[in-house]
């Protein structure tokens, strides 16, 4: 007989922002020692109260209109109730009757064609916090408690262990490149929902979950196994499926049942008393469409269409600070294609060689722009260019000043380059004598010195033409 | 000292009840559970008052987590009398401060107020800060000023309430004044009969000596049935109990406060330190609340307390538009005598007929001379006015 994998998914994706959801401790990602991102709030302190963190709102439903999700207008929080050491306060803070994002689609292509996926809901809750054990205690780290997250949650719509991990690798680099989220090592966590049934059949099979796992090859391996041990059980009656929570083991690469106790409790979820409803009214609404970064295919398709080469592409869509550089630069009026070699060749070069990596780069759109169009438009060189580069980068020195206390801003005329020319002949004798005797290398010396003169200003065409013509008359 | 679970500064005139919390000095709610609890910070009320120069006395001992009658049932205070009283009223009442601050949740607060014949004033909810209260029932608590007298509990008022951005449901208005006028006359007021019928001869003496000083005012004075208030209780003690069950469930032994010395592993660490630390009356509150949060009862429970406050909400809103003050008895009795914390939980929700209705909608409450005067939001002004008029008869 033939069967059909179902999977659905619940995606818990780490928000980036700077402080957690409901305090105004740093995110996690700072901290250098256990319970260093803490405050009475996020620790669980009496007479504390949470108060929104209006940024996760605006990504959360940012990352929903990126998922082709309806913006639910009024939106609230839920309180969990259940006991766990990291969890400060006994209770979980996330939404349950009216999340922030309902009913969207996203398109997932395999070698077996293109399926939609639809999307149930995204909620935003906080994370917990992360127990440490050593010797005969336990130790509680509450860093991460309180830290934003949304979770995704699909309907069952998956057919393969491929569609997932290409969904996932879809959302990871989605919200990577826009900043939603970093979707480091941890910060993109799935439960896995499996059930199998005949093919053609309608109704859905018993149904297992596979809880917490981080790592899209240790999810492919999960599913391919729990599948298996599903057809199994129907095939040749192995066991007999029960729906219950399941845990991976990457060791032995097999599922394991959880304590009915973790599955079977009664989390007497109510309303948080402590939270406003948040109404997302048109204004907001409209300001978070406008500020949504552009979806990273369409985005890939308009730096082609600049002429940006794949490879180039690529890079810049890795890193959302540089994707959004390159954008900048352009509206303030340089070519794209002339400004992603800039970023990708030039200042890259320098950061390579100062041990920095492109993230590193702190140069302002405005910066890089003021020294694209100084270049192009011939009123510096490219190698003076170079020079402002590495001054702004190593030294973080204001292009335009810089410029300016280097001399790089002088006007310069034909006349001016013409009395420089003629000092560089006159000087020069040898390399006037040898140039003229047919050793056209000699030509450079000239010009080098003339190029050192004008200390980079001119345009070096310009010059050289103006040399040529000097020395035939 | 038989007021006080600490003394912060002999010279202060404020009180404050141990539910709220004062940076570096204990605050237990009145529990063992937060045995040693000193926190980090004050709260905001605290703060407002100490930036205008009033200084704190200490810290007055209460009922754990408010949930008793008024204050019997604390871990710490000593019981010196047969009679119940509450620790923070009786300090004004034999002038040992002028003031002093206090968590209104389940009526705690202003039934003491009552017994001590001080005034206590149940804010609109949202105008004070309940950031750094020792939280139990959120979506109904508010921080009231007990005073001497109604000009009193205006002044503190004034000074404590306005918009605090650490609190999501603070109100916006960043000041609120609050203040008594002679200007009484041509208010309408209405007295419920069928409260009035539940409480002893001496209670009603009181309230019908103060209508009559309001009649002579030129205050309209009617009697009315109304039916809503129990039914308000019933809502607000289901909702009290949830969120209690909810607030309290941090108390567990892990991180601070009391922890059982007896644990093998988490789940006994968790159930030995709040059997321990916690006293009847909360533990039948935990279990009350946690049962109507539970799935098969959720519907019927919770969800339809929250419905009923809707429907309070706006019967109350009528009542409001054809009255101005609502006249109630605080308590069934004049007096509380000693009694069994088996009993407590019946009895705190019988009594809680009285006070429950303005917990569960949000409106203001205030106990004077022994009465209480319910309005609707933002009339505090309007019920201290009134009270004044029978606080200056008394007086003469």
């Amino acid at each position: 007989m033939n069967y059909e994998l179902v999977i659905g998914l619940e995606t818990h994706v780490e928000l980036n922002t700077n402080s957690k959801i409901f305090c105004s401790c740093g995110g996690h990602s700072s901290a250098k020692e256990p319970n260093d991102c803490v405050c009475p709030a996020c620790s669980g302190m009496p007479g504390m109260l949470p108060v929104m963190n209006k940024r996760v709102v605006e990504l959360a439903a940012t990352a929903g209109l990126m998922l082709n999700c309806e913006i639910n207008r009024y939106t609230t929080f839920d309180k969990k109730n259940y006991y766990y050491p990291d969890l400060p306060c006994a209770y979980q803070i996330t939404q349950l009757n009216h999340p922030i994002c309902v009913n969207g689609c996203v398109k997932v292509k395999t070698a077996n064609g293109e399926r939609d996926i639809r999307i149930k809901q995204i909620h935003m809750e906080e994370d917990a916090g992360k127990l440490v054990h050593g010797g005969n205690s336990s130790f509680v780290d509450f860093n991460r408690t309180s830290v934003p997250l949304i979770e995704i949650v699909t309907q069952p719509d998956f057919r393969s262990p491929e569609e997932v991990v290409t969904y996932l690798g879809k959302l990871k680099s989605m919200f990577k490149s826009t900043g939603i989220s970093e979707c480091e090592e941890g910060a993109m966590r799935c439960d896995v929902n499996i059930s199998v049934r005949e093919e053609g059949s309608d109704e859905f099979g018993v149904r297992t979950e596979i809880k917490n796992m981080s790592s899209f090859e240790a999810i492919d391996r999960a599913i391919r196994y729990e599948s298996q041990r599903h057809i199994d059980a129907l095939e040749f009656q192995t066991e007999e499926l029960v729906q219950e929570t399941r845990r991976f083991d990457d060791v032995s690469g097999k599922t394991f049942a959880m304590r009915n106790k973790e599955t079977e409790a009664d989390y007497r979820y109510f309303p948080d008393p402590n939270l406003m409803p948040i109404v997302i009214d048109d204004e907001w609404l409209e300001q978070i469409k406008a500020n949504k970064p552009v979806a990273l295919d369409e985005k890939a398709e308009s730096y082609a269409a600049a002429g940006i080469s794949d490879k180039e592409i690529a890079q810049l869509l890795s890193e959302h600070k540089i994707a959004q550089l390159l954008d900048d630069v352009v509206a303030l009026g340089c070519n794209a294609k002339d400004a992603a070699a800039w970023i990708l060749t030039d200042c890259a070069g320098i950061l390579r060689k100062a041990g920095l990596k492109l993230k590193d780069l702190s140069i302002t759109a405005e910066g890089l722009s003021y020294l694209i169009k100084m270049v192009s438009d011939g009123k510096l060189n490219r190698g003076a260019a170079k020079k402002v580069l590495i001054a702004v980068i190593e030294d973080g020195a204001d292009p335009e000043k810089y410029c300016e206390e280097a001399g790089f801003t002088k006007q310069v005329d034909n006349s001016m380059i013409e009395v420089v020319i003629d000092k560089a002949i006159a000087n020069n004798e040898q390399a006037v004598a040898d140039y003229k005797a047919g050793k056209e290398k000699a030509l450079m010396a000239i010009f080098g010195a003339c190029m050192k003169e004008l200390k980079g200003n001119g345009d070096p065409q310009v010059i050289r033409a103006l040399l040529t013509e000097k020395l035939k008359g | 000292m038989k007021y006080y679970a600490e003394i912060i500064n002999e010279k202060g005139t404020i009180a404050v009840d141990d539910t709220i919390l004062t940076k570096d000095t204990l605050s237990t709610a009145g529990s063992h559970i937060l045995e040693g609890y000193k926190p980090l910070f004050s709260a905001e009320a605290v703060e407002r008052l100490e930036k205008n120069g009033y200084e704190i006395k200490g810290k007055t001992h209460v009922g754990e987590f408010s949930l008793d009658l008024v204050g019997e049932f604390s871990y710490y205070a000593e019981k010196d009398s047969d009679k119940l009283y509450g620790a923070a009223a009786q300090a004004i009442k034999d002038g040992d401060v002028k003031a002093a601050l206090g968590v209104d949740m389940n009526g705690a607060t202003r039934r003491a107020a009552a017994l001590s014949d001080v005034a206590f004033l149940k804010p609109t909810y949202g105008t004070v800060s309940r950031y750094g209260i020792i939280s139990c029932a959120a979506s109904g608590e508010q921080v009231g000023v007990y005073g001497a007298d109604v000009d009193t509990v205006a002044e503190i008022m004034t000074v404590i309430a306005g918009n605090d951005k650490k609190d999501g449901t603070s109100l916006p208005d960043k000041s609120y004044s609050y203040s008594t006028s002679d200007d009484v006359k041509g208010s309408k007021v209405c007295i419920i009969k069928n409260l009035l019928e539940l409480s002893d001869d001496a209670t009603k003496a009181k309230l019908s000596a103060f209508a009559d000083t309001l009649k002579a005012s030129g205050v309209t004075v009617e009697e009315i049935e109304c039916d809503i208030f129990d039914k308000a209780n019933t809502a607000w003690q289901i909702l009290m109990c949830a969120e209690t069950c909810n607030n309290v469930s941090r108390y567990d032994g892990v991180k601070y406060g009391h922890r059982s010395e007896t644990y093998r592993n988490i789940d006994e660490l968790y159930v030995n330190s709040r059997t321990e630390g916690f006293n009847f009356l909360t533990k039948a509150t935990i279990l009350y609340g946690s049962d109507v949060l539970s799935k098969n009862r959720y519907s019927d429970c919770y969800d339809k307390a929250l419905r009923v406050r809707t429907i309070v909400a706006d019967k109350m809103k009528k009542l409001f538009e054809k009255y101005d003050v609502v006249l109630t008895p605080v308590c069934s009795q004049c007096e509380y005598e000693k009694y069994d914390i088996k009993d407590a939980f019946t009895k705190v929700y019988k009594e809680s007929v009285f006070t429950a209705t303005p917990n569960l909608i949000g409106t203001p409450a205030l106990v004077s001379c022994g009465v209480q005067l319910l309005g609707t939001h933002f009339a505090e002004s309007k019920l201290l006015s009134l009270s004044k008029i029978v606080e200056r008869k008394g007086e003469n």
